[in-house]
């Protein structure tokens, strides 16, 4: 029992990929597995579908593994299973118009927020110098303030 | 004016708070085909219904009438809430075909069709659920509208409930059927 517990803990992050799904040369499993994990699996939505054990990512697995056998390059595999469930397969998505505020949609509200924030304190310090007293309002204060003295 | 300038850092917040009140409405698993205005893949799923040679392929669709192709599974709890409605449809001339995806165990499709009633002018069995991934299905049940020519127009998941077909798939059926 004890020794179950410490060697579960051991394990790694367990993938979802069964033995008798992978291919036989190492070097293709490799690719296989390292696409598996860019790649979405469409019924439980926030894990890839080497993480899924869902029917549909075991199918989508050996898909892709039968496009590598077949000497697909990587962008091949990938654009194979792109063509038919949509761009949204891919966990890292990719630089396009429609992904535009996707990709840079933060540093944009960091740019914007930075501009309002310089005019805020830009607008601060003016204020600041606008507290002092023009010319024309010295001589208003001293005369107000010499007309004081004589009643 | 530029006193309302310290308003826009609340209209932007207020337009986010909109933005993700809204995207609490919508199920995330409704995402549109890939396929969207596009000529339905090639696929081919032989037959499986006694006395039926057809089968069902990309070929049966763009025949001069929009069709329904809703992909179902004996298996499947809301296929049994759609199916009422598909069997009116039916009665009612609509073109529905049917593609029995992943059935786990062999006749049980036909077994499910010959209990409940068959809505399916052509019908095709996907066993090993490849036809349904050429086309991008990820579960049942899913419904897609084809146009005349046999593109895919819309992607409908989850059960057609006689509100979907009322308020999404009739009228889009009824300018399909207008269109060339």
């Amino acid at each position: 029992m004890v020794l179950a517990a410490a060697l579960a803990l051991l394990a790694g992050p367990a993938v979802a990929v069964k033995p008798d799904e992978q291919l036989a040369d190492p070097a293709l499993e490799a690719r296989a597995l390292r696409l598996g994990k860019e790649l979405r699996c469409v019924v439980c939505q926030n894990q890839s579908i080497d993480d899924s054990d869902a029917e549909l990512a075991r199918d989508l697995r050996l898909i892709l593994r039968e496009r590598i056998a077949a000497g697909d390059s990587d962008s091949q595999a990938i654009d194979f299973i792109v063509a038919r469930y949509g761009s949204f397969v891919q966990l890292r998505p990719p630089l396009r118009v429609d992904t535009f505020l996707l990709w840079f949609g933060p540093v944009l509200v960091l740019v914007l927020g930075g501009i309002g924030a310089a005019l805020y304190v830009r607008g601060r310090s003016r204020a600041a110098v606008a507290g002092a007293l023009s010319a024309d309002e010295e001589a208003e204060v001293a005369r107000m303030l010499d007309g004081d003295k004589v009643s | 004016m530029k006193r309302l300038l310290f308003l826009l850092p609340v209209v932007g917040f207020v337009a986010l708070l909109v933005v993700f009140f809204v995207g609490l409405g919508r199920d995330p698993r409704a995402l549109p085909s890939a396929f969207l205005d596009k000529p339905l893949p090639a696929f081919a799923a032989a037959p499986f219904r006694p006395g039926d040679p057809n089968g069902l392929s990309n070929a049966d669709f763009g025949k001069g009438e929009p069709a329904l192709l809703n992909v179902f599974a004996s298996w499947c709890g809301p296929c049994r809430v759609e199916h009422p409605v598909l069997m009116r449809l039916r009665s009612e001339g609509v073109v529905v075909h049917g593609l029995d995806w992943k059935e786990r165990s062999p006749g049980a499709g036909a077994r499910w069709l010959a209990q409940n009633g068959d809505p399916y002018i052509r019908a095709g069995d996907d066993t090993s659920g490849r036809a349904g991934i050429e086309i991008g299905v990820a579960g049942v049940p899913e419904t897609f509208v084809i146009d005349k020519q046999g593109r895919v127009r819309y992607r409908h998941v989850g059960a057609v409930t006689p509100d979907v077909w009322e308020k999404k798939l009739a009228p889009l059926m009824e300018q399909l059927r207008k269109e060339s």
